[in-house]
């Protein structure tokens, strides 16, 4: 893969929430494969382009912490929004105190990660849309900083640190050894199909989690 | 209106706190929060933001287009109507069709009305698309520089609850967990890109270092103790995409304590660097 990226990503904290435990968020082992897609379009993203993640590297030795915090239970309801617009008084704020949730987060502590990743160039690419040039302004922002806005690993408490890993730049050393079953993980969302969640089976070889391309047989709905 | 904002910031806040609680863990028993492993104190994000909304709402409540969405306690003023008449948006059919077009003017709405909507953004989903916003602002996890030691003080009344009690006793003990000393750094970010999006302007960031600057002194309470904000150092960016790394900023403020052989008491006993000098090319360095 000609136009593929290795980008290292860090943090003191990262949840990337289980569908299944809400609620109570409770984090993967490891990141998914849609958060670093994520992590990636909050550097360069396009129309024109799809961001394929290859693999996942985990650095670190996965450990988890708890936090409790005061949450909000509900969401501003839209329908009210659009009274509002027509002139009716409603009243569009939300009581904290008179819908209050508390709720544990599990998440993990001190990650870094090696996501390589390619992209796919889309339907929507234009004849100025070439791969050399989105190749060089994601590398061009990765090595300098830059991004649409600041990465989070999972929720946007946890803001991620990046540096881009050049080519022939030899890789982190992983902490972790030996092979691992993670179980089934979430691939991704598929957005173009009413947001149906796509579901992989994860296992880990010396920190090495290799992300397979959606086919039959791999993903299950 | 005023237009949004176009260069990215990184900011550090220091704040510290003397002999209060900064913020209680309802899984420990309103204990401060800890970092279990380290010992150093925490103080969440959403702790940080609730008194960023709350002091917009002392500072600009009543005002058009700084309501508060999420709120704590009693609305003062309900405005809403007024904002509504001047608001120069065509009523929208009885039918509301599900496409873009309107979702947008749903949350741009929103986010023209409540300022902590413009900034942290919000979720508007009772369906699918109906509109949910990321806002500019993008706060961590504050800690504390050293490991913080929770003081359990236990403090008596002179009263009792109910008439059952009174027959026992006549006098009840309480307790208030407080941090002697801790000073704590929180970083943030605010995205040029995302404040287009919400309409996030000048004014709204300048409103935010205020309220980063003043929230902790319209936050007073008997758990809190003395809490002040320290010095706040902005990092803007020459462009909207940013001109360094986050992390590679941050770094350039660092803190040290002067004598290591007793615990911190106060401010005075921390050094605090800004290294003005190794500041990156295209950003220009704020302090506060």
């Amino acid at each position: 893969m000609g136009y593929g990226i290795r980008l290292l990503v860090w943090g003191n904290y990262a949840c990337f929430t289980r569908p299944e435990m809400k609620v109570e968020r409770v984090s993967y082992d490891v990141m998914t494969p849609s958060a670093a897609r994520g992590i990636l379009e909050s550097l360069h993203w396009k129309p024109a382009i799809k961001w394929v993640v290859d693999s996942i590297l985990v650095l670190n030795e996965i450990r988890f912490d708890n936090v409790r915090r005061n949450e909000v239970g509900g969401k501003i309801p839209a329908g009210n929004v659009k009274k509002a617009m027509k002139g009716n008084p409603m009243v569009l704020c939300q009581y904290a105190s008179q819908d209050r949730q508390q709720r544990a987060t599990l998440l993990l502590r001190n990650v870094a990660y090696v996501i390589e990743a390619h992209f796919e160039m889309t339907a929507e690419a234009g004849s100025q849309d070439t791969p050399e040039k989105h190749y060089a302004i994601i590398t061009r922002r990765a090595r300098q900083g830059q991004c649409f806005q600041q990465p989070y690993l999972g929720c946007r408490e946890f803001p991620a640190s990046f540096r881009l890993i050049e080519e022939g730049e030899p890789l982190p050393h992983s902490q972790l050894r030996g092979e691992q079953d993670l179980g089934w993980m979430l691939w991704d969302i598929d957005h173009g199909d009413g947001m149906n969640p796509l579901f992989f089976r994860a296992s880990m070889k010396d920190g090495l989690i290799e992300v397979p391309r959606v086919q039959e047989g791999v993903t299950v709905k | 209106m005023a237009e949004a904002i176009k260069n990215r910031y990184e900011f550090v806040l220091l704040f510290d706190v003397e002999n209060g609680n900064p913020n209680g863990d309802p899984d420990a028993g309103n204990m401060p929060r800890i970092d279990a492993e380290t010992g150093l104190g925490l103080v969440t994000d959403v702790c940080l933001k609730r008194k960023i909304r709350n002091y917009v709402d002392i500072a600009r409540g009543g005002n058009e287009g700084y309501d508060i969405y999420v709120r704590e306690g009693a609305v003062l003023n309900v405005q809403h109507k007024k904002a509504y008449e001047h608001y120069e948006l065509k009523p929208e059919s009885k039918k509301l069709p599900k496409n873009e077009a309107d979702a947008k003017k749903v949350t741009d709405f929103m986010c023209h009305h409540f300022y902590d909507i413009r900034s942290f953004g919000a979720v508007m989903t009772t369906e699918v698309n109906c509109g949910q916003v990321r806002g500019p602002v993008q706060i961590n996890f504050a800690r504390s520089m050293d490991p913080i030691i929770q003081q359990e003080i236990t403090i008596t009344r002179m009263a009792v609850t109910s008439e059952k009690d009174a027959e026992k006793k006549d006098r009840e003990m309480g307790r208030k967990h407080i941090v002697p000393y801790g000073l704590y750094r929180a970083e943030g970010f605010v995205s040029a890109n995302l404040a287009q999006k919400t309409g996030f302007t000048t004014d709204d960031l300048e409103l935010l270092w205020e309220a980063l600057i003043n929230m902790f002194d319209h936050d007073r309470s008997a758990a809190r103790g003395k809490m002040a904000a320290r010095k706040l150092v902005i990092f803007e960016h020459e462009t909207a995409l940013g001109n360094a790394p986050a992390h590679k900023l941050f770094e350039l403020v660092t803190v040290a304590k002067k004598d290591l052989t007793r615990p911190a008491r106060a401010y005075s006993d921390y050094e605090v660097t800004v290294n003005a000098a190794a500041v990156p090319a295209g950003v220009k360095l704020t302090e506060k």
